[in-house]
């Protein structure tokens, strides 16, 4: 039932269809001929290569980039050690090979319950970390009786040091071995035996620009697994250097005048919001987390009422006391509440309702303007000043100093603080904001919380005359530098930034609560501002009595910011005590030490470092 | 005369059972036995364990079986009335891959409906034959090589090719173009046109090679040229294929034993180096019962073709044999180092089920076109509307 034109295309459908049949058949016995060439005519040279020599590809650690200072000086490092692995495939019974290895090198029974979950674990023909850092002697022991100990290597490794060990834990961070979790992420590069991620501070925070890229080795074994010589290699890429914007001397004389106490400097460069020093006392040594950490010295930090392991710069949050006057200073002068001249008498206390607000000083100021009142820390002043300038205004103008915020530093872990508003209070403790809440908002008590970090970039916005400056530590990754936004104009008026400048110059050089704090360097004096944060409500008892006689932890903390110089500021400070009694005792005079370093180093005028580009093999030769 | 009357309505239920009866259950039974070598390569490779390839694949396999007997005893009818929406939904699949496609391997290849990963290109391969199977059984041989009908054909296999290359995704775009080009030729193309298209193709390469591969593609024809240049990049997969096929020798280095594949010295050894494993573990001799059973296949397919009564049938089955026939030179001859590195699997025997499920659909199709061979479809019907 065809008609004639579809028996035509029948028939060239079938003519085409038997062209294409012995073209595939033609391609088909070249196929066969291809599989008889390589399993019959070169087989003998193909078997030897899959049979004798096993040619098998590895991958090579990268090594991780070098921390430095701003100056040059190394602060994390890579050191190369002596490691030994074990390969669970070769091993078939690893417990066995383990047992026989414990008694050439010491391994506590700790270590191999470890080892053998890390064997589980890792899939079978991947090496897992056995021990490292091992001696010379303990090394060679492990050469010579291989033979005997199936499935274990030997190589050498890589381990991070921290040359400064506590006086930077705070800021580096440290690295540490990686979870299951990690592994999902990258798994060749990272179930690496021993390999290590960075697991806080800028250790975490640049782990990418740090971690670089994997080499691959190409190696003969032998039959059991073993490598019998290398044929070819791929460099993987070093990790970036990054360069910080510490100086390591600054750092370490912040470090010693804490040593024994707990707190908190922070020195940053008003004009870029590049930290020169950042420190949290005490430290702890991050060496100890590099390697397997011995659970004494870990229950030892965790215990240590100075709390070691808090990075206080950051995550400590203080009430700021009276260094937060000049902010409600600035706020009364910028809402037209106050006005430089108008004058508040103080007798020593003040009573609102049944309440009564007391000066620090008791017999009273008598009558101060604002530059007065600043210079001598007058709390009567700031309490009238506070209540006619009202809390929403101060709460404005204290967001603008960034107070209540995080600033995405490059050390992860920032606490953001408290700025109590109306608002807040109705939200939090569901109660109505009062005329006292104004009041000890004024003198930086109540409920707002600030950050050692939070005080620095206040003071520095303030030295800079409202420059909203961003803080970080990181300058450069590989030697090229970061870009960073130039910082937003915060709209003050340069005649309000003066006369609270005045007012904190005073305190520190014309007699004021920091007055024994001066500096005598040439052209870099220091306007500063002392304060005092309450741990616990003053009895009348506790009033007026010597700190020296309450137990540690109820004194006051000690607290004070400054900028310098005076003129054109470029440094701003703060420095927070804990439980050091008053801030022109406890605080001030570290900061006079560290500004005056400071002040002959002038780290941020010096040009900066700018790493030396390197090769996976280390250094680059010139020529 | 391919003419067989024996095909018609009789009642609901005896028509389905008659359908199953006259299916061809060789082809099935081949189908199931590459199948099966796939299985227990894949039981081999995960080191004597069927997880975690075997099972699934079995699985995917079960599921797939049936998909494919389904698709067979519907009428061939419904299948050419769905020819042309099914090739305008792979097509919108393809542009909107461009946009919420994730990425897989390097390239954007699937998209997410719900559960399911779906992977357009692959579908595209099926709606491919269809639209143009039903487009040419419009078209008398005269009139293949007419100017308007040449462009639309061409144009039907550009869209889906041209949106395909840009994923980029090579392998699936040779099969496509090769595939569509393939039936095109069948329906009856003038030689007058073939020739001189074929020595334009010569001409374009050097173009081509300057202006549309990508320089990953690029790196591949360099290792294949020379793989020692690279031995621990791209030209290591080569390499170590070879030695692995190589060693194998006349009957194999026996089940479970291949020292390449087990000690994880050869990559992607459950995809695209299955066939390396066949050969390392079964020799020579195994490689040339895979290919006996291809070949087995491929007849059948063509013998279903040449019994088929419409323009329509015969193009579809022919299309399904073109489009397995291109996975399996592909794929041999890129684990034997014949051609680069492409990434196309061992079709029935590679571990993932997207590309088997695209098998055993266009299976199902060609066996659909086998019951129903018997079946007049107009020439007229063609037109779009």
């Amino acid at each position: 039932m065809m008609d004639g034109r579809e028996s035509v295309r029948y028939r060239a459908f079938s003519r085409r269809t038997a062209i294409l049949s012995a073209g595939t058949a033609g391609l088909f016995a070249l196929l066969t001929g291809r599989m008889f060439q390589l399993s019959v005519l070169q087989r003998e040279q193909f078997a030897t290569l899959a049979e004798d020599n096993r040619v098998n590809l590895q991958l090579i650690a990268p090594r991780r980039g070098r921390v430095y200072d701003r100056t040059g000086v190394e602060l994390a490092n890579t050191t190369q050690n002596f490691r030994v692995l074990l390969v669970p495939e070769q091993a078939k019974d690893v417990r066995a090979v383990l047992e026989k290895l414990s008694q050439l090198i010491p391994l506590s029974p700790n270590r191999l319950e470890r080892i053998l979950r890390d064997a589980l674990r890792s899939k079978a023909f991947n090496p897992v970390l056995v021990t490292e850092g091992l001696n010379w002697e303990d090394f060679v022991k492990v050469n010579i009786n291989a033979p005997d100990l199936p499935g274990v290597k030997t190589d050498m490794g890589e381990l991070r040091s921290y040359p400064f060990g506590p006086w930077l834990s705070h800021v580096l961070g440290y690295v540490a071995g990686v979870t299951d979790k990690d592994i999902e992420k990258e798994p060749e590069l990272l179930s690496l035996p021993g390999f290590r991620i960075g697991r806080s501070g800028v250790e975490k925070a640049a782990d990418d620009a740090l971690r670089g890229k994997p080499g691959a080795q190409q190696v003969e074994v032998n039959a059991h697994g073993r490598v019998i010589r290398e044929l070819g290699r791929r460099e993987g890429t070093t990790g970036q250097d990054v360069v910080l914007s510490l100086d390591m001397e600054v750092q370490k004389v912040a470090q010693e005048k804490l040593a024994g106490q707990s707190g908190s400097v922070v020195v940053m460069d008003v004009t870029n919001g590049e930290i020169i020093s950042i420190v949290s006392a005490p430290g702890f040594d991050p060496n100890a987390f590099t390697g397997t950490i011995s659970p004494a010295i870990w229950k030892q930090l965790n215990q240590d009422e100075l709390k070691p392991l808090l990075n206080k710069a950051i995550t400590g949050i203080y009430p700021p006391g009276s260094t937060y006057k000049p902010i409600v200073a600035l706020a009364a002068l910028a809402s037209g509440a106050m006005t430089p001249r108008d004058r508040v008498h103080c007798s020593g206390a003040r009573a609102l309702g049944n309440h009564v607000f007391h000066c620090w000083k008791r017999g009273g100021h008598g009558s101060v303007d604002m530059h007065i009142a600043i210079k001598q820390s007058c709390d009567s002043y700031f309490y009238e000043c506070a209540r006619r300038t009202g809390i929403e205004a101060i709460a404005a103008m204290s967001r603008k100093f960034g107070i209540g915020q995080t600033y995405g530093l490059e050390i992860p872990g920032e606490k953001s603080g408290l700025m109590p508003d109306p608002d807040w209070k109705r939200r939090a403790r569901n109660d109505s904001w009062r005329d006292g809440d104004t009041f000890n908002v004024g003198i930086g008590q109540g409920a707002v919380l600030t950050t050692p970090l939070q005080l620095c970039v206040m003071t520095a916005r303030l030295a800079n005359g409202g420059k909203a400056v961003i803080p970080h530590v990181i300058r450069s990754f590989g030697g090229v530098d970061r870009e960073l936004a130039v910082p937003e104009d915060m709209g003050l008026d340069p005649a309000h930034v003066a006369i609270v400048h005045g007012g904190m110059d005073a305190v520190t050089n014309q007699g004021g609560t920091g007055a024994r704090s001066r500096i005598d360097v040439e052209g870099f004096d220091m306007a500063g501002k002392t304060g005092t944060a309450q741990v616990r409500k003053l009895t009348a008892a506790l009033r007026g009595r010597n700190s020296d006689s309450i137990p540690w932890k109820f004194r006051d903390h000690g607290l004070f910011v400054a900028f310098a110089p005076v003129k054109e500021p470029r440094y701003a400070i703060s420095v927070i005590v804990e439980h050091g009694g008053g801030g022109s005792k406890a605080a001030a005079p570290i900061a006079k030490e560290v500004m005056t370093v400071v002040a002959q180093r002038d780290p941020a005028r010096k040009k900066y470092f700018v790493p030396p580009a390197r090769t996976a093999q280390g250094l680059v030769t010139k020529a | 005369m391919p003419l067989n009357d024996s095909y018609g309505p009789t009642g609901r239920e005896t028509r389905l059972l008659g359908k199953l009866r006259s299916l061809n259950w060789t082809l099935v039974g081949l189908i199931t036995a590459v199948c099966c070598i796939g299985f227990g390569l894949l039981y081999s490779v995960a080191g004597m364990s069927l997880e975690p390839w075997a099972d699934r694949q079995m699985l995917r396999f079960a599921v797939g079986v049936m998909i494919m007997i389904g698709i067979a005893v519907v009428d061939v009818r419904w299948w050419f009335q769905l020819a042309y929406p099914i090739y305008g939904i792979s097509l919108l699949l393809l542009v909107a891959v461009e946009f919420v496609g994730r990425m897989g391997k390097g390239a954007e290849r699937w998209i997410d409906v719900g559960p399911l990963q779906l992977q357009p290109s692959e579908l595209m391969k099926i709606a491919l034959i269809l639209a143009l199977a039903r487009f040419l059984h419009g078209v008398l041989v005269d009139d293949v090589s007419r100017p308007t009908r040449l462009f639309m054909a061409v144009l039907l296999i550009a869209l889906p090719a041209g949106l395909v290359l840009i994923q980029p995704n090579l392998g699936t775009a040779l099969i496509l173009i090769v595939g569509g080009c393939g039936l095109i030729f069948l329906a009856g193309l003038s030689w007058k046109i073939i020739l001189p298209v074929v020595a334009l193709i010569v001409a374009a390469v050097p173009v081509g090679w300057e202006f549309v591969l990508k320089d990953y593609q690029k790196q591949r024809v360099y290792t294949f040229l020379d793989p020692d240049s690279d031995p621990l990049g791209a030209g290591y997969n080569i390499t170590q294929s070879k030695i692995a096929l190589g060693s194998g020798g006349l009957f194999g280095k026996g089940f479970g034993e291949g020292t390449q594949s087990r000690l994880n010295f050869l990559p992607e050894k459950q995809t695209d180096f299955i066939f390396t494993v066949l050969g390392e573990e079964f020799g020579l001799f195994g490689l040339l019962i895979l290919m006996g059973l291809f070949t087995a296949i491929l007849y059948q397919g063509v013998q279903v073709a040449l019994d088929t009564r419409s323009q329509f049938g015969r193009l579809v089955a022919m299309g399904v044999c073109l489009n397995f026939l291109l996975y399996i030179l592909i794929n041999t001859s890129m684990s034997m180092g014949l051609i680069p590195v492409v990434g196309i699997p061992l079709p029935l025997v590679s571990y993932g089920g997207t590309a088997l499920l695209t098998v055993l659909f266009g299976f199902g199709l060609l066996l659909s076109v086998q019951v129903h061979r018997a079946v007049d479809i107009p020439r007229s019907a063609a037109a779009l509307i």
